[in-house]
């Protein structure tokens, strides 16, 4: 029972994703040929009020659900990783038009071919655990 | 109110739906960043055994794979219950810019000439949409997190390691979309 509000919260991630068509693989080839300011719209809104949503959570030490100080974890401070791994994520992304959460979104949707995108990103995670020793970061 | 819901959302109440599912998840105490699942997955599978990266408690990952499932609900209520019949209003351009690379629009969220099942019996897209989704989960990984975990969470909390992420998805996504695309379609 303790998991219910994570699925409920997911149910609207989903639905989020799916109406604001956030999900779809043509907004996101809209997106990266700079034909619309509905993807950036979307995007800079959610970062907007999450840089103030963060800030006030900060500011008056707001706490969770289970009555925790709510804490933020910064990122390591290192950059190739981010630059190298964002660029190859970049890549599926727009061949794709999934990023990580779609892709399930859009199997719940009926796309059969997204169990395709799955199982290559299943590959793709497994396949960065054996060789990360040997990549830079 | 379910009238609202069924019309096309626009960027900006969709913007804000994102950022109210990412308090959500703090205010349960959790980080909103969707790509880590996958590499729970691996480790329920047993990738822990062999690979250390795989070897951690995923038992402490449950509740992000029940946000998962219930994404893959969300993805099935809204399209079933929660759409209009009306075709997605996508640019004419772009419509065009697809229409040269051979990928007809056909008014749904994305292609059935890419994702229908009858389209996996082409061996081509079966290679691009497998090998799309290894670039996303190799790169995640690499990158630490996604849009979730990078362009929403980081952002919000002003990480820099997390803009030079967001920056690294535009250059591999240009470079997909106007170098690559036209020589893979």
């Amino acid at each position: 029972m303790k998991f219910i509000k994570y699925i409920l919260a997911g149910i609207l991630f989903g639905i989020i994703m799916t109406k604001s068509e956030a999900a779809s693989w043509y907004r996101i080839q809209e997106m990266f040929r700079f034909q619309s300011l509905h993807m950036y719209g979307i995007i800079g809104t959610a970062v907007l009020l999450g840089v103030i949503a963060v800030y006030l959570i900060k500011k008056f030490e707001v706490r969770d659900i289970g009555g925790s100080p709510i804490v933020f974890h910064d990122k390591d401070k290192a950059y190739r990783k981010y630059l190298i791994g964002g660029t190859i994520f970049g890549l599926g992304w727009a061949l794709t038009g999934a990023c990580p959460g779609p892709m399930f979104v859009n199997l719940g949707s009926g796309y059969a071919g997204m169990a395709v995108v799955i199982l290559g990103a299943l590959v793709g995670t497994y396949l960065y655990g054996t060789i990360k020793n040997k990549l830079p970061h | 109110m379910i009238d609202f819901i069924k019309q096309p959302w626009s960027w900006y109440f969709s913007g804000m739906m994102i950022s109210l599912t990412m308090l959500l998840l703090l205010f349960f105490g959790k980080s909103f960043g969707f790509s880590s699942n996958l590499r729970t997955m691996c480790s329920m599978a047993g990738a822990g055994k062999k690979i250390k990266f795989f070897d951690f408690n995923w038992k402490n990952q449950i509740w992000n794979l029940m946000f998962l499932a219930g994404s893959v609900l969300g993805g099935f209520i809204a399209t079933n219950y929660l759409s209009e019949p009306a075709p997605l209003q996508l640019s004419a351009t772009t419509v065009a810019d697809l229409g040269q690379l051979g990928i007809s629009f056909d008014g749904n969220l994305n292609p059935s000439a890419l994702f229908s099942l009858e389209a996996m019996k082409d061996f081509k897209t079966l290679a691009i949409l497998l090998s799309g989704g290894l670039l996303v989960g190799f790169g995640s990984r690499y990158a630490g997190g996604c849009t979730s975990g990078h362009a929403i969470s980081g952002l919000s909390n002003l990480q820099v390691p997390s803009l030079v992420a967001v920056i690294g998805f535009f250059i591999g996504g240009l470079i997909m979309t106007f170098l690559l695309m036209p020589f893979i379609f």
